[in-house]
């Protein structure tokens, strides 16, 4: 406790940080939760599976903005953990015989004693050597993968149907909603990417209203200044990492589990998880907490109606991330926010009176 | 011996190759700190030139590509003077994700004007011509003659950038812009010529690439790796030191290929990331970061 | 003593920074540094604050071998510094910036670092701008943020550099005024300035740098009216 004569004028402040938007917010997002957790006993099994999809892609997307809006580290290679999730899922299921649903939060953990080297290596370097290095360290994990014939090499493999038949619950599920196992399965899946968009969203507002999150906001800034005023910059930056390779690892493992289907091209594909998960939070908003969530459903609505026109489709992604970042960097939040003034996740630190 | 000798040769003059797709990179990078995703493509984008021009003038591909020059420095122009330049000085990300969305568009753009197959550029005799060094050792006139190339190159680059006037642009520019506009030179103007020459030796490299082997729309990315390794490892702003990058990274996949051949990519990405721990900074670096 | 440094020496190639610098500072006491440009007033802040590693020598806080210590290191330690060119976090507000301080390099939890921030920000006439994105501050404010933002971190050695320039004599005067509140609430105090007077009024000790060396140490009118002084600064108000 301070223990230095404070004026009785200076004792009379306090600090704030919550608006009444805010806690309007936040009771209105357990009730939006809620309704999401209950949607299977509703929604045809098109919708399960998109959403599955937006709710992944979503918290990738925090997680990358995370590194990259708040930490500077502008990373290519989080495609690394993703495809680290996936087969570790594969390896934990098929040899380890453990449930999937024990199998995903394992996989984050172990993707975290991965990532602790790992981000030791990349830190050695700065700006665009960083971006260059992450990739690179992804493609070694790619090739590393490749040459495990036990899980298919580098043509890949599936999930037997001992894992998939079996998850932990499915039976109950079965019940509960008279389908069959694999829509079942899609359920399950569902839920877990739920979880994990909604633990991903909070684990990240909390780290940003934590003293972690100060720290973070002050590196963005002035990194060299941050260290003077006492910031950790290596310690913070690889607390940074590690969180988000853990939580990219689950959403890994997830993805895999639902796909059912590995190989090293696709769970270390750089398009699919490091170009449009950046491409949705650079549409969306980066830097904030909003924006993915804007950005990730303008991405699943572009997939949903223009994918099937193939290259054009994907012309078309490359013109838009073009034009985004020429003309609208701030991306759909980041102007609303400018000229609004909204904010649905607060992080301001405000000085009031008592 | 002659089995190590021969890895170490082919090693070295697979370091020709990489050179010459690092030595355009490392002017762009060099002067502009542009991290350019779409260089690999634009490569590419070279070679189905070539590939184009060749079959459309009925001529042999070295014929190609002198057509070709001039008209891969006005892409390169372009591409800097019209997108490029926008993105510059905001930060890392314009850069990255202008670059990268550019790759896409090049890569679909081929695809849907060449279809997916697998091309090559017919060099005639001297795809399979050999020359003996001596010591029972002998090696393609191929990758000699892309070593050469490369050596040729970077003496052209060098010269270029230490002995004329237009060097001494790019050389203030990017020891420090702000000043370097004072003294009269529109940035803007060097970087769309930079990267107009850096296209033209993007356009050698891709003949090298052509003739050695069969190319499609979609190795782009790849290339763009082995450059970016030869450059970060040569060390920023020195052109011979982009050759002792490509050197190391083609010997490093060289040597990992001889122990096995799946492992020949890995080897490169390790010995590029065993280099830059050691050397964050990379083996000769000439330019302030 | 608070501060020691022996043997201190650091070069750029053949520039020579500091060249076997030898000081000691006494806990709350107020030093006073000035040189031409160029002497290696700033590199010796660098040194002293960790944010460069010096080639030879050592750096004793408290007794403590500090040397190798980070620069975050040393600031828990208690050595706080501004900067010449003011670096706030402008995407933070006045009262964040000091916050990140108060926080990190004091150690206090953030519900705990709101009352002394504001007694800072009272004592630097900043209080009014405490929600004030950085942004939108004038050159004074951001100056006296640059401190505040020290002085959050509850250094006992605070390094000021050139921070009364670009001021009117108005502002310089009120700077002077806050700079010996610190000193005297017992913050021990380097201060490089070109600004003579500003400096008079408060240290009561001065040194000389030039090319790295201590060129004259002493009570401060003495050394202003010493000959190698009038040979380096041909021309300037004391």
């Amino acid at each position: 406790m301070a223990s230095e004569r404070v004026s009785a004028n200076a004792a009379s402040y306090r600090l704030a940080v919550t608006t009444r938007p805010s806690i309007a917010l936040a009771v209105g997002s357990i009730a939006f939760f809620g309704a999401l957790a209950a949607l299977p006993a509703f929604a045809a099994r098109d919708l399960i599976q998109d959403l599955i999809f937006v709710f992944y892609m979503l918290a990738l997307a925090q997680c990358w903005n995370l590194l990259a809006g708040y930490a500077g580290l502008v990373s290519v290679g989080q495609q690394a953990f993703v495809g680290l999730g996936g087969y570790l899922l594969f390896a934990l299921t098929i040899f380890g015989r453990l449930d999937p649903l024990l199998a995903i939060p394992l996989a984050g953990l172990i993707a975290a004693l991965f990532a602790i080297p790992t981000g030791l290596v990349v830190f050695r370097f700065r700006g665009a050597y960083f971006a260059i290095g992450s990739w690179v360290v992804a493609e070694v994990y790619r090739l590393v993968f490749a040459q495990f014939k036990q899980l298919g090499g580098g043509t890949g493999t599936s999930l037997p149907p001992f894992v998939t038949n079996e998850i932990a619950g499915i039976e109950w599920v079965k019940a509960l909603f008279d389908v069959r196992t694999p829509a079942a399965r899609d359920i399950i899946s569902y839920w877990i990417a739920l979880a994990l968009a909604a633990g991903t969203i909070a684990a990240v507002y909390l780290v940003l209203r934590s003293r972690r999150g100060l720290a973070l906001f002050a590196i963005r800034d002035q990194e060299v200044t941050a260290e003077s005023v006492g910031v950790d910059n290596v310690r913070t930056k690889l607390g940074v990492y590690v969180l988000t390779a853990t939580v990219t690892g689950m959403i890994g493992a997830l993805i895999y589990l639902q796909k059912a289907r590995i190989s090293p091209d696709a769970a270390f594909a750089v398009l699919d998880w490091t170009a449009y998960v950046i491409l949705i939070v650079v549409i969306g908003g980066i830097g904030t907490l909003e924006g993915p969530a804007i950005g990730v459903i303008v991405f699943y609505l572009l997939q949903r109606y223009l994918a099937d026109f193939g290259t054009w489709y994907l012309i078309l992604l490359g013109v838009i991330a073009i034009a985004i970042m020429l003309f609208a960097p701030k991306g759909i939040w980041g102007y609303a926010n400018q000229r609004f003034g909204l904010v649905l996740f607060p992080t301001r630190r405000r000085l009031v009176r008592s | 011996m002659a089995g190590l000798a021969d890895t170490i040769i082919q090693g070295v003059l697979l370091g020709g190759l990489y050179a010459l797709f690092a030595a355009g990179l490392s002017l762009t990078f060099g002067i502009m700190r542009l991290v350019n995703l779409a260089h690999g493509d634009l490569i590419v984008l070279a070679a189905f030139a070539i590939l184009a021009l060749a079959s459309w003038l009925a001529v042999d591909p070295f014929l190609a590509l002198l057509v070709a020059l001039p008209l891969m420095f006005g892409v390169g122009f372009g591409l800097q003077h019209v997108l490029l330049n926008r993105a510059l000085g905001h930060g890392i990300l314009p850069p990255l994700l202008v670059t990268f969305g550019l790759s896409i568009i090049i890569q679909n753009g081929l695809m849907q004007g060449f279809t997916a197959d697998s091309q090559r550029l017919q060099a005639g005799a001297i795809e399979t011509a050999s020359v003996s060094l001596g010591g029972g050792v002998t090696v393609g006139l191929m990758p000699l003659a892309t070593f050469g190339s490369a050596i040729v190159v970077i003496l052209g680059l060098n010269f270029l950038f230490y002995k004329t006037p237009l060097g001494r642009a790019f050389r203030a520019t990017s020891d420090d812009l702000e000043i370097a506009e004072l003294m009269g030179i529109d940035h803007r103007r060097i970087f769309s010529i930079a990267m107009g020459v850096a296209m033209i030796v993007a356009t050698v490299a891709a003949l090298y690439l052509g003739m050695r082997a069969n190319f499609d729309p979609t190795i782009g990315p790849a290339r763009l790796l082995y450059a970016f390794e030869a450059v970060i490892v040569g060390g920023l702003g020195s052109f011979w030191g982009t050759l002792a990058g490509g050197v190391i990274i083609g010997l490093a996949q060289t040597i990992g290929a001889e122990l096995n051949p799946e492992w020949q990519i890995l080897a490169g990405h390790l010995a590029f990331l065993v280099v830059l721990v050691l050397r964050p900074r990379g083996l000769f670096p000439r330019a302030l970061d | 003593m608070l501060l020691e440094l022996k043997g201190l020496c650091k070069s750029f190639g053949s520039v020579v920074a500091a060249d076997d610098l030898n000081l000691a500072l006494a806990p709350g006491e107020a030093l006073g540094i000035i040189g031409p440009n160029g002497a290696g007033k700033t590199t010796l802040f660098n040194l002293i604050a960790g944010s460069l590693a010096p080639d030879r020598g050592e750096i004793r806080l408290n007794d403590r071998d500090i040397t190798t210590a980070s620069a975050h290191q040393r600031c828990k330690f208690g050595i706080g510094r501004s900067y010449q060119v003011p670096q706030p976090f402008e995407s933070l507000t006045v009262f964040e910036n000091l916050l990140v301080g108060a926080v990190h390099g004091r150690g206090l939890a953030e519900r705990d670092a709101a009352a002394p921030c504001a007694d800072i920000l009272l004592r630097t006439g900043l209080i009014a701008r405490a929600d004030t994105p950085v942004r939108s501050l004038t050159l004074l404010e951001r100056k006296r943020l640059e401190m505040a933002r020290a002085l959050a971190t509850k250094p006992q050695l605070l390094l000021l550099d050139e921070i009364a320039g670009g001021l009117t004599e108005a502002e310089c005067g009120a700077l002077i005024e806050t700079i010996r509140d610190v000193h005297a609430a017992g913050t021990a105090i380097v201060w490089i300035e070109h600004i003579v007077h500003a400096l008079l009024a408060v240290v009561g000790r001065l040194i000389v740098l030039d090319f790295g060396r201590k060129v004259a140490e002493g009570e401060p009118h003495r050394v202003m009216a010493s000959t190698e002084v009038r040979q380096i600064y041909i021309g300037i108000e004391a």
